[in-house]
């Protein structure tokens, strides 16, 4: 590769680099600004103060912020541990034995997955107000399933068909007892695929705003995406933009992380259910 | 060893199919690829215990995951066809009453409807046809770029991904805002003090940059896996053969691609149809920036119209369904074999 090719490649990526980072570094900017610098129409500030980071953890936005904070993060985990278990028996079953119905449960799945979520919103919050599941945390949890568990579900199948299962077989040639060979040789094979998924249907249960806002009218379950949306500034006529934008940034930072670490685990999950199936 | 391997009990312990387990009871050799075998050649052989176990245990493991996504998805569509036969508030219970297809008449001859359709459509259609081709390209980028280059666009393409839609949207709607934006400053041919939230066209703008911004990363990691799959020999055989970037672009790239960009762009458009968080976020609908999916919250969830909030459910499932069915047949995506069987 000549030179020239070179830089024009490296001058490429930077683009895909600041495109993808800097709506990330103005809000992280923002977030940073006093009430004065707020206003000043500058990109990065002219004065930097944690005030705002103050405000949402231990200042008045922190009623807001923090049990929003704690519903996020229970809310998604305990949805996403139930989508992958369930998305791991379903997906073992799919790859490894023969049974009838898998056409019709694959297709299912990929219904629910197309299926517009707002249009269960007006029936689940009818439902839920009948049945006391309204401002409750299995009151989101429930519907998190839908939106998780078809992708969990393609995502693992993927995994799992790829898996070489004669192995355990070959390990109890070998004098491993049945348990043994499935615990010693699959169960490593298949942990980062189920690992992968669990990070998806992570992301996909912390992105939720749709129910969020719909199926929750307090603090009792109000999850962070929609507790954002309902921020009001220390007046009327302010605009609470300081506190919004540190607590972006409190959640961004999770997901940066998770991306950070396991990139290519990710972009394998993604894509295998999605191209390779 | 013999220890572990059941000899002629094995058939009374279909149980422990679970792990496999007495495969080695009806035949010393493993047998599940003869069973099969001899299924698909000779039409329907009575059943083994081993293969009645393995279809019980099959059944028993996806049905939780069947249960749970008729359950969550089904029921409640179901319910809302039924309740979009009545006229129903909730803050007035008692005055339920059947009224048939009024409510689809009523929401299909009041132009709101149409609006909110024709603003969906115009969002779907724009930021689906820039991604495909922003997505493409970044695709091309991560596919050529220098080996060391290659983790780490990977992993700032997955930051737009992983970002909660919400605070993309924030981070938009303060980038163009008035109060706090610095995009007027950076833009040579707007005045400092144009209100991008003022009307529908410069809101939809800023919409669909979010959107856009936020969604691409998707599609251009489905194509990059799409690009992967393109035979190299192809490639080089066009390249020896003289053909130009565009025409191995048009005449090779593309064709052996084509399930990856369909794919990609039938998740995307359906995905684009329900759009929501946005357009809450920047102008909460208004200036004629109400979508489809905004019209059917603000109908159920502030005015508590369930009837016709669930007419407009329903009609949003038809519209999805459509296109789905459209992508199907017209443009040939064949679903079965890109995901699942």
């Amino acid at each position: 590769m000549s030179t020239r090719e070179k830089v024009l490649w490296y001058v490429a990526g930077a683009a895909i680099v600041v495109y993808a980072l800097f709506p990330v570094a103005w809000i992280l900017s923002l977030s940073l600004k006093t009430n004065a610098g707020l206003t000043e129409n500058q990109f990065l500030p002219s004065e930097v103060t944690w005030d705002n980071y103050r405000l949402i953890i231990t200042g008045d936005a922190s009623e807001l912020f923090l049990p929003a904070l704690r519903n996020s993060i229970g809310i998604a985990l305990i949805a996403t541990l139930i989508a992958v278990v369930l998305a791991t028996l379903t997906a073992y079953a799919v790859s490894r034995l023969q049974f009838p119905g898998k056409k019709l449960l694959l297709t299912t799945a990929l219904a629910v997955a197309i299926f517009p979520v707002i249009s269960i919103v007006t029936p689940l919050f009818n439902i839920w107000r009948t049945i006391g599941l309204y401002d409750t945390w299995p009151g989101l949890i429930i519907p998190y399933l839908a939106v998780t568990l078809p992708l969990a579900i393609w995502t693992l199948s993927a995994f799992f068909r790829e898996i070489p299962w004669d192995m355990e077989q070959a390990a109890q040639v070998d004098g491993a007892t049945t348990w043994q060979a499935f615990i010693k040789v699959i169960v490593p094979l298949a942990v980062p695929g189920v690992f992968t998924t669990a990070i998806i249907a992570f992301f996909l249960a912390w992105n939720d705003f749709v129910f969020g806002i719909s199926l929750t009218s307090t603090d009792a379950s109000r999850p962070v995406p929609a507790a954002l949306a309902f921020f009001t500034g220390a007046s009327q006529f302010e605009e609470p933009t300081g506190a919004t934008s540190a607590a972006a940034v409190i959640v961004t930072i999770p997901v940066v992380i998770i991306v950070l670490v396991f990139q290519r685990r990710i972009v394998a999950g993604l894509t295998n259910g999605a191209v390779k199936g | 060893m013999s220890a572990t391997r059941p000899t002629t009990s094995g058939s009374s312990r279909a149980g422990a199919d679970a792990t496999g387990d007495g495969r080695d009871a009806v035949d010393p050799r493993p047998s599940g690829e003869q069973e099969r075998r001899a299924r698909r050649a000779g039409g329907k052989p009575p059943l083994t215990d081993r293969a009645r176990g393995e279809r019980n245990l099959g059944l028993l493991l996806v049905a939780p995951a069947f249960l749970v996504m008729i359950g969550v998805v089904a029921y409640p569509m179901l319910l809302a066809a039924y309740d979009s036969l009545f006229s129903y508030r909730l803050t007035a219970p008692d005055q339920r009453s059947f009224v048939g297809l009024q409510n689809y008449i009523t929401i299909l001859s009041d132009p709101l409807w149409w609006r909110a359709f024709a603003t969906t459509g115009y969002i779907t259609v724009i930021t689906v046809a820039v991604e495909l081709v922003l997505g493409f390209a970044l695709a091309m980028v991560m596919h050529k770029a220098i080996t060391t280059l290659r983790p780490v666009l990977r992993t700032a393409i997955l930051i737009p991904y992983a970002i909660i839609t919400v605070v993309s949207a924030f981070a938009w709607f303060y980038a163009f805002d008035l109060n706090s934006g610095f995009v007027n400053q950076w833009l040579p041919f707007v005045g400092d003090d144009f209100n991008w939230f003022a009307e529908r066209s410069s809101s939809l703008v800023v919409i669909m940059l979010s959107e856009i911004w936020k969604t691409t990363p998707f599609i251009s990691l489905l194509l990059l896996a799409g690009l992967a799959q393109v035979p190299e020999d192809l490639q080089e055989a066009a390249r020896v053969d003289g053909a130009t970037f565009w025409e191995r672009l048009r005449k090779v790239t593309l064709p052996n691609m084509k399930a990856a960009i369909m794919v990609a762009l039938l998740f995307r458009t359906l995905d684009a149809v329900r759009i929501f968080d946005n357009v809450f976020i920047m102008t909460a609908g208004t200036n004629g920036t109400e979508t489809l999916a905004f019209l059917a919250y603000r109908q159920t969830i502030q005015r508590q119209e369930v009837g016709l909030g669930s007419a407009i459910s329903v009609l949003l499932f038809l519209l999805v369904v459509l296109i789905a069915v459209l992508f199907v047949k017209v443009f040939k995506v064949d679903l079965s074999r890109q995901r699942g069987e």
